[in-house]
C-alpha cells in the first residue's frame, strides 16, 4: 500500500517535470503546516530544514499561538515569548518556509502526496512588503479596541501588531478602523512614510498544491463564561488562568503588575480553582483531564509569590498531577513556599462582596467541615478544548474527530490522522504540554518527509553569494549606519548629530542615516554602499544583535565581504527605549556606543564557517519499541541505520506489557515491528552488544561496538539514545518474600498468561507509588496510575465480582486516560487515598480458615483504619532510569537530570535534542512515558536526526577558539575549564600544547579568562578586542 | 555662573549575550526606564570576563564596572561559566579593595532574558550608588591618576593572578553555597594575602624603586601603605636581591 503510494507520487512527478517545480510563481510546495503555534513552528522548520518547502498557515496576524502569550514555561520558569520568539525569526529567514498569516483553509481537494489547498487570505489592509513596522500609524489612531494579546484586559488601537516579536511584523487593521466603518478616519495614510497602508484590499483566494499537510490547530482554552462557572463573567474578580498569564506578564496589560480588575489594586489574597472545564461529568465540561493545569497553577502561584512576596495563596484541588519531568519537585516548590496553601476540596462560590468585590469561596476540609474564605482575587484553572471551530476543520481536511472532539488518530500512530497524507502535531490530538507538542512536530515532519522522501531537496533552496572579496590586506574602512527606526530611535537620539560624529572618528570612511535600516530595500542599498564605497567593515547602529545581527550579517555575504567585518551598536533597546526623557544624554551614550563599536569593528578579522562532512548513517542505541520505531523511520527515508541492543533478541520493555488501555494487541505489534525491523535492508541489529568507545563530533562519530566477543567500529553522523527504563524491583509490602504480592507488570504477564490464581482472586489491592515520589526518588513515574486502570479494567471483564481497590496518593491518570479511571470508577473499583506519611501496611495472616494477605491503610477522608483481606497484592513499582544509563551518558558526553534520566538539550523547545550536537533521545531513557507517547517520541527524534542526516555537510560557527603555541606553557587551565573536552595536549617539537578542535568549541571563552599567558584565544571576542571597547567607552 | 555639573558616571558592563544582555533588550522592549551611564560590552558568556578587562576599566577611569550574567545553573554553556565569573569577581573584589578602589564599584549579577524589570532595577540601583560615592577616587580620597597606576600593575599581575588561582585556589565544588564557604574561608584569606596582596604590594614598590631610587621612609606616604607592611616587603624583596640599598645615598634602588 505504501510503495504504491510513493510509486504514484513519484509518476506525478515525472509527469510534472522538475522544470515546472521549480517556477517561482507557482503555489506548490511540499507539505503545508496548518496552525502557526510552536508545533506547526517547529515542525515548518524541521520539514524545511531536511529539504522540503513548506507553506505555513497561521489564521491570526502573527504566527506564535498560545505559548506567545503565557507569561513563563513550567517547570524552569523560562521566559515563553524569549524562548519561542527565536523561532520565528529562524521561520521568516528560513528560504523554504512560507508564511501565510491573517489566513485561512476554505478547502481540501485531491489526495496524499497531491493535494490542492484553497486558502482565503483575510485582506490586512497592509501592504506586508512596505510596513516596515514602525508603529506610527498605531500612535496616531484614535480608536482604541480590547487587544485580543492581552486577553481583552487592556487597549490596542484598531492598528496595530498582534505583539511586539510578531512575524510578520507589520501591523494589520481591525473592522473596527473609521475607515471601514464609514469613511471617516484615514490618519494611518497619512503618516505612513512608506505608503503601507491600503484600504482597497479584499479577501484574496489562493491555491497551494502540496503532497502532505501537517494539522498543528492547537488547542482553546475552556470557556467558564458559557456556563458562568464560578462567577466568571459575573464577578470582575473571578478571571481564567489565562488572563491571569497576561496579568504576570511585563508586556500585559499592566506591565507585569499584578492588578485585579475592579480596582486595579494588588491582591493579597488569590485563590486557584482546580479542574474548571476538566474532569466534569456534568453538560458543558469535559470528562478528561487537561493533563497541564497542575502544572501551570503550581507556575503562576510561583511568580505570583516572586511579585509579590507577602501575597497568600490557596490552591483548591482534586488529585495534583505533577507526572511529568520535574513537575514533583515543581509542586513542592510551590507547596513550600511561605503563605501558601493546597486544599483538596471541591469548591463553590459564595458570593461577591457588593462594596469590596471581593470573592467568597465554600470549601470543605477533614477536620472543620464545611469554611467560607474570602478573597480578593480567584484564578480559574481552566482546562483545554479542542479548536472552536474543530468539526468544520476537520470536514475541511477530511479528517475524523474522537469521541473527545479533538483529532482522532491510532495509539500506534499518534501522528497519522483517519486521513492517508495528513498528519498531526500539537494539541490537535489532546491536552497535551509544549514538549509533548514539539515533540509530535518533529515527528510529523519525520512522517510526512517519509511519505515524500522522493521528492526531497527538489523544490527547496540554498541561497548563492557572490564569491567573498579578501580585504585583508587592506586597511579598515569602516561604514557606519545610523537608524531612526522610525521614530524609536529617531525621536530620542539627534541622529544626524551621531552621523557627524561618526564622520569624525578613526577608520570610519563613510556615515550615513537611515530611516530603517533592517527594511529589505534599506539592507540592499547599505549592500550596494559597501560595494561602491570599498567598505570592509561595517557598524549599524540601530537594535540589537540578538534579533538582528544574522539579518546583517547576511547583508555582508550579499555584498561579498565576510559576515564577521561587521558589529552591531545597540543604540535602542539599550539607549533611546531605556532613556527616553534625556535626550542629549542618549544621545551622547548612542555616540559613546558607536565610537565603541567602530573601535570594535576595526579590529574585527574575517573568520570562515567551516563544513564538516556528515557521514549519512545513523547509531540507535536500544532495541525497543523507541529505537526500532527511530530505526525503521530514518531506514525507511534511506539512511542506513545501526540499532544496538544489550540483550539478545530486540523488543525491550515491551515484551512484558501484553495490552494497552485502549485495547491495542501489543505483541502483536511488537513482533511485527520486530520482523520490519529485523528484515529492513538498510538496518543492521547487533544484539548481545555493549558499547566500549564513542569518539568524535556531530556528524563524524566513531563508535565501537562489542558483541558476541567482536569489537567491531562504526561510523555515525548520528546517534539516538533510546536505552529505556527498567522496573523498580520493590522492597516493600513483603515483595519477594509472598508470592501473591506481584508488581503491576508481573500481574499484566500473569493476566496475559490465562493464570487463575489471579484471574480468580476475590480481592486484589493495588498499592500506588511503590519506589517513587518519595525522598530518593523524588519523582512520579507517570505510567502506573493509568497501568493500575487498564490491569483493574481487564481484570473486571474477566471476574467482574472481582472486589478491586486502589490505594492512591493522587490519581494521575492524566489526560484522556481519566476517562479509564472514570469507567474504573463505574465498575466499582474502589478507590482509598493515603497519605505518604501513613502507607498501607501488608501482612499474610490465616483469616477464618482462610490465608489471605491484610492490608490496612487509614483513610482521610474518614479519619479511620480499614482492613482488607486480599488475595492478591499489586504494586505499582516505580519505573527507574535503566541500568546502564551512567556509562551510555558518559561515553556519549551527554548528561543525566538528577532523577537519572537523560537530560535533554531543553526541557521545552528542544526535548529531543541533546545539548551536545548530532545526539537525540527518545523513550522512557528520558522520562517514564506510554507506549503511544514514547511512537511519537521516537518518530520526533527520527525527525530531529533527519534534519541532520539529510545535509552533507553542517556549518559551525567560526567563533571558536585558536591557541598561539610560541605563547602556550602547557598549564593545563584551559583543559580543565572546558567540560566540551574541545582542548587536547598535543605533541609538539616544543613540548606539549594547547590544541582546540574547533568542532567541539562552543565559544563561550572561557578558557580564554583562565589562560595566563595569553595564548589561547577566542576569535571574534578577542583580548584585543574587548580592550579595545574598553578603552574607547573611556576615551571621552 | 553656570551651576557645578552634576556628576555622570561611566559604567563598563559586561553582559552575556543569553541572558543579562537579553534582560538589558528586554527592559528597553519594555521601556523601563534607568540612567544612561551604562556603557555595555557583549560576550558570549560572563565567564570569558578576564581580570584584566576590570582592572583595564578602572585603569581607564572607570567610575563602576558591571558583571551580568545568567542565574547560577542557568549558565547557557555545558561549563557553567557563571560561576567563575563569581569566583573571579569575589577575588578582583579583594585586590580593589587593597589596592584603596572601593569595592563596591564592582557589581555582579544574574540577570535572565526574562528578568527585563530587574535589569532597569539593578541600573537605578548601581547608577544611584556610584553617583553617592562620586567619580573614581573621590570617596577613596585617592587621586585618581595614582588608582589607575595602581589598576595598570593589578592588570599586569593577572598572567600571575591566574597561574595562583589556577595552582592553589581552585574552588572545589560549584555550587553558590561552595563559592560563599570558599571564599568567606581563613584558608583562603590566608593563601589570597601571601600569594596575591603581598605580590601586589611587591609591585607596587618595585614599580615605585624602578621610576628612581627613594629612601625607604618616602614609601609608605607615596604608596599609602603602612610602614611595617613596607619595612616586611622591602626585607623580603632585598632577599632575593630584587633591591638594592646604596648606603653611600642611603637610597634603595630596584635591580
Amino acid at each position: 500500500m505504501a510503495h504504491t503510494l510513493e510509486r504514484a507520487i513519484e509518476h506525478a512527478h515525472e509527469a510534472v517535470g522538475q522544470r515546472s517545480l521549480r517556477a517561482h510563481d507557482d503555489q506548490r510546495g511540499d507539505v503545508m503546516v496548518v496552525g502557526g503555534g510552536i508545533s506547526g513552528i517547529q515542525a515548518a522548520l524541521d520539514l524545511a530544514t531536511s529539504g522540503f518547502k513548506v507553506y505555513l498557515v497561521e489564521k491570526t496576524p502573527t504566527i506564535g499561538g498560545k505559548m506567545a502569550q503565557l507569561d513563563k514555561t513550567f517547570p524552569t520558569n523560562d521566559c515563553s515569548m524569549c524562548i519561542e520568539s527565536p523561532k520565528f525569526i529562524e521561520c521568516d529567514r528560513q528560504p523554504n518556509i512560507e508564511i501565510m498569516t491573517y489566513t485561512e483553509v476554505v478547502g481540501v481537494e485531491g489526495s496524499a502526496g497531491n493535494f490542492k489547498v484553497t486558502l482565503n487570505k483575510k485582506p490586512r489592509y497592509i501592504d506586508e512588503d512596505k510596513c516596515t513596522g514602525c508603529t506610527v500609524c498605531v500612535e496616531y489612531c484614535p480608536v482604541k479596541i480590547p487587544d485580543p494579546f492581552n486577553q481583552n484586559l487592556s487597549l490596542n488601537k484598531a492598528v496595530h501588531i498582534y505583539f511586539s516579536q510578531a512575524v510578520p511584523l507589520v501591523t494589520y487593521i481591525d473592522e473596527t478602523c473609521l475607515y471601514l466603518q464609514d469613511k471617516t478616519c484615514s490618519i494611518c495614510q497619512g503618516v505612513c512614510e512608506n505608503d503601507a497602508i491600503n484600504f482597497n484590499q479584499t479577501p484574496e483566494k489562493v491555491e497551494v498544491k502540496v503532497g502532505a499537510i501537517v494539522l498543528s490547530p492547537g488547542y482553546e482554552t475552556f470557556d467558564p463564561k458559557l456556563r458562568g462557572d464560578y462567577g466568571y463573567g459575573t464577578y470582575e474578580n473571578v478571571v481564567t488562568s489565562l488572563d491571569f498569564e497576561r496579568l504576570l506578564c511585563a508586556t500585559g496589560p499592566h506591565d507585569g503588575h499584578i492588578l485585579r480588575p475592579s480596582d486595579k489594586k494588588h491582591p493579597q489574597k488569590i485563590a486557584w480553582i482546580h479542574c474548571v472545564g476538566s474532569r466534569q461529568v456534568i453538560p458543558g465540561g469535559n470528562t478528561y483531564c487537561s493533563a497541564v493545569c497542575c502544572s501551570y497553577t503550581q507556575k503562576q502561584v510561583i511568580l505570583a509569590k516572586d511579585h509579590v512576596p507577602e501575597m497568600q495563596a490557596t490552591i483548591f484541588h482534586n488529585d495534583i498531577r505533577s507526572y511529568g519531568k520535574d513537575f514533583e519537585r515543581f509542586y513542592q516548590r510551590a507547596e513550600n513556599l511561605p503563605g501558601v496553601k493546597f486544599v483538596r476540596s471541591y469548591v463553590s462560590i459564595g458570593g461577591e462582596d457588593p462594596v469590596t468585590k471581593n470573592i467568597t469561596i465554600r470549601y470543605a476540609t477533614n477536620d472543620a467541615g464545611v469554611k467560607e474564605e474570602e478573597f480578593e482575587l480567584v484564578v480559574l484553572s481552566v482546562g483545554l478544548n479542542p479548536p472552536a471551530d474543530a468539526k468544520a476543520f476537520a470536514q475541511k481536511f477530511g479528517v475524523e474527530l474522537g469521541p473527545q472532539g479533538f483529532c482522532k488518530t491510532d495509539p500506534v500512530n499518534p501522528i497519522e490522522t483517519t486521513r492517508a497524507g495528513v498528519f498531526i502535531s500539537g494539541a490537535f490530538r489532546g491536552p497535551m504540554d509544549i514538549p509533548e507538542a514539539v515533540m509530535s512536530a518533529s515527528a510529523a515532519g519525520a512522517l510526512s518527509g517519509q511519505m515524500l522522501k522522493a521528492r526531497r531537496g527538489r523544490l527547496s533552496q540554498e541561497r548563492v553569494y557572490p564569491l567573498e572579496k579578501d580585504v585583508t590586506k587592506e586597511e579598515a574602512k569602516v561604514g557606519v549606519f545610523v537608524c531612526r527606526c522610525g521614530a524609536n530611535i529617531g525621536r530620542v537620539v539627534d541622529v544626524p548629530a551621531v552621523v557627524e560624529y561618526s564622520r569624525t572618528l578613526g577608520n570610519v570612511v563613510h556615515a550615513e542615516e537611515s530611516l530603517f535600516a533592517c527594511a529589505t530595500n534599506t539592507a540592499k542599498a547599505i549592500s550596494d554602499t559597501i560595494r561602491d564605497k570599498g567598505l570592509n567593515r561595517v557598524v549599524v547602529a540601530a537594535c540589537t544583535p540578538r534579533t538582528h545581527e544574522p539579518l546583517f550579517r547576511d547583508t555582508l555575504r550579499e555584498a561579498g565581504i565576510n559576515q564577521y567585518f561587521f558589529d552591531m551598536a545597540n543604540i535602542r533597546e539599550h539607549c533611546s527605549w531605556v532613556h527616553s526623557k534625556e535626550q542629549a544624554d542618549a544621545t551622547k551614550k548612542a555616540k559613546d556606543i558607536v565610537r565603541m563599536s567602530v573601535a570594535r569593528a576595526a579590529l574585527l578579522e574575517p573568520l570562515d564557517e567551516f563544513s564538516l562532512p556528515v557521514n549519512k548513517a545513523a547509531l540507535v542505541v536500544g532495541g525497543g519499541v523507541a529505537g526500532m520505531t527511530s530505526a525503521l523511520t530514518l531506514a525507511e527515508q534511506g539512511f542506513q541505520t545501526y540499532l544496538i541492543e544489550k540483550a539478545s533478541d530486540l523488543g525491550g520493555m515491551a515484551r512484558r506489557i501484553h495490552y494497552t488501555v485502549e485495547g491495542l494487541d501489543v505483541q502483536a505489534y511488537l513482533n511485527d515491528l520486530k520482523k520490519k525491523t529485523y528484515r529492513h535492508q538498510l538496518i543492521r541489529v547487533i544484539t548481545d552488544a555493549i558499547i566500549t568507545d564513542v569518539s568524535g563530533y556531530v556528524g563524524n562519530f566513531l563508535t565501537k561496538v562489542k558483541s558476541k566477543g567482536r569489537v567491531q567500529e562504526i561510523k555515525h553522523g548520528a546517534a539516538i539514545i533510546a536505552t529505556g527504563a527498567d522496573e523498580y524491583k520493590p522492597t516493600e509490602y513483603l515483595y519477594g518474600q509472598d508470592s501473591r504480592v506481584m508488581t503491576q507488570l508481573e500481574l499484566e504477564e500473569r493476566i496475559a498468561g490465562g493464570d487463575e490464581e489471579v484471574r480468580k482472586a476475590r480481592s486484589l489491592v493495588m498499592i500506588q507509588c511503590v519506589g517513587c515520589r518519595q525522598e530518593d526518588r523524588n519523582y512520579c513515574s507517570r505510567v502506573c496510575c493509568s497501568g493500575a486502570m487498564k490491569n483493574a479494567l481487564k481484570l473486571k471483564s474477566v471476574n467482574k465480582d472481582m472486589d478491586i481497590y486502589v490505594l492512591f496518593r493522587d490519581m494521575r491518570t492524566y489526560g484522556f486516560n481519566e476517562d479509564y479511571y472514570l469507567e474504573a470508577s463505574g465498575k466499582d473499583v474502589r478507590f482509598i487515598r493515603f497519605e505518604p506519611q501513613d502507607k498501607p501496611q501488608v501482612e499474610a495472616v490465616e483469616e477464618g480458615g482462610r490465608s489471605v494477605l491484610k492490608v490496612t491503610v487509614t483513610d482521610p477522608v474518614l479519619g479511620k483504619r480499614l482492613a482488607i483481606d486480599a488475595d492478591t497484592v499489586v504494586l505499582s513499582a516505580a519505573v527507574i532510569p535503566s541500568a546502564g544509563s551512567e556509562d551510555t551518558a558518559r561515553l556519549f558526553k551527554v548528561p543525566l537530570g538528577p532523577d537519572g534520566f537523560f537530560q535533554e538539550a531543553h526541557v521545552k523547545l528542544r526535548p529531543v535534542d541533546f545539548a551536545a550536537e548530532g545526539v537525540y533521545l527518545c523513550g522512557t531513557a528520558q522520562y517514564p512515558k506510554h507506549l503511544s507517547e514514547v511512537i511519537s517520541q521516537a518518530y520526533g527524534a527520527a525527525g530531529r536526526a533527519l534534519t541532520l542526516l539529510t545535509h552533507d555537510t553542517v556549518v559551525a560557527s567560526g567563533s571558536v577558539c585558536e591557541v598561539d603555541e610560541s605563547l602556550c606553557v602547557s598549564c593545563g587551565a584551559c583543559i580543565t575549564s572546558c567540560t566540551y573536552g574541545a582542548i587536547e595536549f598535543r605533541e609538539t617539537k616544543r613540548g606539549k600544547k594547547a590544541t582546540i578542535n574547533p568542532v567541539l568549541c562552543k565559544g563561550d571563552g572561557l578558557c580564554n579568562a583562565k589562560c595566563p599567558s595569553g595564548a589561547v584565544f577566542l576569535k571574534h571576542y578577542t583580548d584585543d578586542e574587548v580592550f579595545g571597547q574598553i578603552d574607547a567607552a573611556l576615551a571621552h | 555662573m553656570a551651576a557645578p555639573t552634576e556628576f555622570k558616571p561611566t559604567i563598563v558592563g559586561f553582559l552575556c549575550n543569553w541572558c543579562c544582555y537579553g534582560g538589558a533588550d528586554l527592559a528597553g522592549v519594555s521601556r523601563f526606564q534607568y540612567p544612561p551611564h551604562l556603557r555595555v560590552i557583549r560576550l558570549m558568556c560572563s565567564g570569558r570576563v578576564d581580570l584584566a578587562f576590570i582592572f583595564r576599566a578602572f585603569a581607564k577611569k572607570a567610575d563602576a564596572v558591571f558583571i551580568g550574567g545568567c542565574h547560577l545553573n542557568d549558565c547557557h554553556y555545558n561549563p557553567e561559566g557563571n560561576y567563575d565569573a563569581m569566583g573571579n569577581t569575589l577575588m578582583a573584589k579583594r585586590i580593589l579593595e587593597k589596592l584603596g578602589v572601593n569595592p563596591d564599584r564592582l557589581r555582579l549579577e544574574w540577570v535572565s532574558a526574562g528578568e527585563g524589570v530587574r535589569f532597569a532595577e539593578v541600573m537605578n540601583e548601581l547608577s544611584a550608588k556610584i553617583k553617592s560615592l562620586g567619580p573614581l577616587g573621590s570617596s577613596e580620597g585617592i587621586a585618581v591618576a595614582e588608582l589607575s597606576s595602581r589598576m595598570q600593575t593589578a592588570e599586569d599581575l593577572v598572567p600571575y593572578i591566574k597561574l595562583v588561582e589556577r595552582e592553589r585556589l581552585r574552588v572545589p565544588v560549584r555550587t553558590e553555597e561552595g563559592y560563599r564557604k570558599f571564599f568567606g574561608s581563613e584558608e583562603f584569606d590566608q593563601l589570597f594575602n601571601e600569594l596575591i596582596l603581598d605580590k601586589l604590594v611587591m609591585s607596587r614598590i618595585m614599580g615605585f624603586l624602578r621610576k628612581k631610587p627613594a629612601a625607604a621612609m618616602e614609601i609608605p606616604g607615596s604608596l599609602a601603605l603602612e610602614p611595617s607592611e613596607v619595612a616586611r616587603h622591602l626585607r623580603q624583596l632585598t632577599e632575593r636581591g630584587l633591591i638594592k640599598f646604596d648606603a653611600g645615598q642611603s637610597l634603595l634602588a630596584a635591580v
